[in-house]
């Protein structure tokens, strides 16, 4: 088991140019940590994150997009593996944080909290999967895992969150659309 | 039905060439799409053998407005065909997406079950009479396609939505030829 907040700090060191979907809890928390405009937080329909990034991956196909989604998010879209698999954009990464529960919405247990995300993506046809529950091999590997051919796929098995105060009018704001969208009609 | 009204129901056409002409006259790159029994035959298919439309097979309505949204971040248009149940099963999404954050989501939906010859308000079927009380509750201008005659009402429809950044429902109420 890894601290969420610990992958988010290493994947930072990772990240420059790519678009970085975010969903809920992690949301806050990359936030937090790295505040940029090629964040695109996707709150308000919970699950849609991967599907948001599958736009954004087949809009622009010379650039990488890592979605950070939560488990229960996926939990409501795992069709959304199997879109992703089909349309196979080369230039998406898809991290699923593990914690077992729905942190956003009072920590209740997912009703199978032991899913193997890993192993559906495997199944819905993803170029690359990988599974992290050690944060050496995750620090070792997150380099290439961000610069395969994708669709990638990693699970990131981390443990339920310190408190995060649940506020998304900043993450909500209309300026912050505004500006991804100028940001991404540049060439 | 008598004959008078018989023959001219049977002049009534929906021409899925014309309607795919349209689209593209819209600026439409991409088809994002469940398969529906409605508009199968004359726009899935020849939009899947289409080499200037991309086709996006996704498995459930809703992933739609979440893949049209990041596509107009890249300005790329995209437009949604899906069936009237897809519609009600993505309520949420198109609340918080196309309504909320006030994105361009274009859905062209097929009304399963809709009496040609009526207005969709007028149908027997309740899934259908109920669409456009839910797109006016919502916000959400809509237009009803049932003749080629009507086919004028896309173009515009489709450039406003993305002028405006907002959503549009094109309601296509017989089957295209």
């Amino acid at each position: 088991m890894m601290n969420r907040d610990a992958c988010f700090e290493i994947l930072k060191r990772h990240i420059t140019d790519e678009v970085v979907v975010a969903s809920y809890s992690g949301a806050l928390e990359w936030n937090d940590l790295n505040p940029r405009t090629l964040n695109y937080f996707s709150i308000g329909a919970m699950g849609l994150g991967s599907s948001h990034a599958l736009g954004l991956a087949l809009g622009r196909p010379d650039r990488r997009i890592v979605v950070l989604d939560g488990d229960g998010s996926l939990l409501m879209n795992l069709g959304s593996l199997v879109s992703i698999a089909a349309a196979a954009p080369k230039n998406l990464v898809h991290f699923v944080c593990h914690n077992e529960c729905y942190e956003a919405n009072g920590g209740h247990p997912l009703p199978n909290p032991k899913v193997d995300f890993a192993g559906l993506a495997r199944s819905a046809g993803y170029a690359q999967v990988h599974d992290f529950a050690e944060l050496r091999s995750f620090e070792q590997q997150v380099g290439h895992v961000l610069t395969q051919s994708g669709p990638v796929f990693a699970t990131l098995h981390v443990q339920k969150n310190r408190p995060l105060v649940y506020k998304y009018d900043d993450l909500n704001k209309a300026s912050r659309r505004v500006a991804l969208k100028a940001a991404l009609q540049q060439p | 039905m008598d004959a008078a009204t018989t023959t001219k129901a049977e002049q009534v056409t929906l021409t899925g060439t014309k309607i795919i002409t349209a689209i593209k006259q819209s600026g439409v790159e991409f088809i994002l799409a469940v398969p529906d029994i409605v508009t199968s035959k004359g726009l899935l298919f020849p939009i899947a053998a289409d080499k200037e439309l991309r086709l996006v097979r996704v498995c459930k309505e809703d992933e739609c407005v979440g893949i049209a949204s990041g596509l107009s971040y890249c300005d790329k248009r995209a437009l949604i065909l899906i069936q009237y149940t897809g519609f009600l099963d993505s309520l949420n999404a198109i609340r918080a997406v196309a309504v909320e954050y006030k994105q361009p989501i274009v859905m062209m939906v097929g009304l399963l079950g809709h009496e040609p010859d009526r207005q969709p308000a007028e149908s027997g079927r309740y899934g259908v009479r109920i669409i456009e009380p839910i797109c006016d509750a919502m916000g959400i201008p809509h237009h009803f396609l049932s003749q080629d005659a009507d086919l004028s009402k896309i173009k515009p429809a489709i450039d406003k939505a993305y002028a405006e950044s907002s959503p549009v429902a094109l309601l296509v109420g017989r089957r295209p030829s």
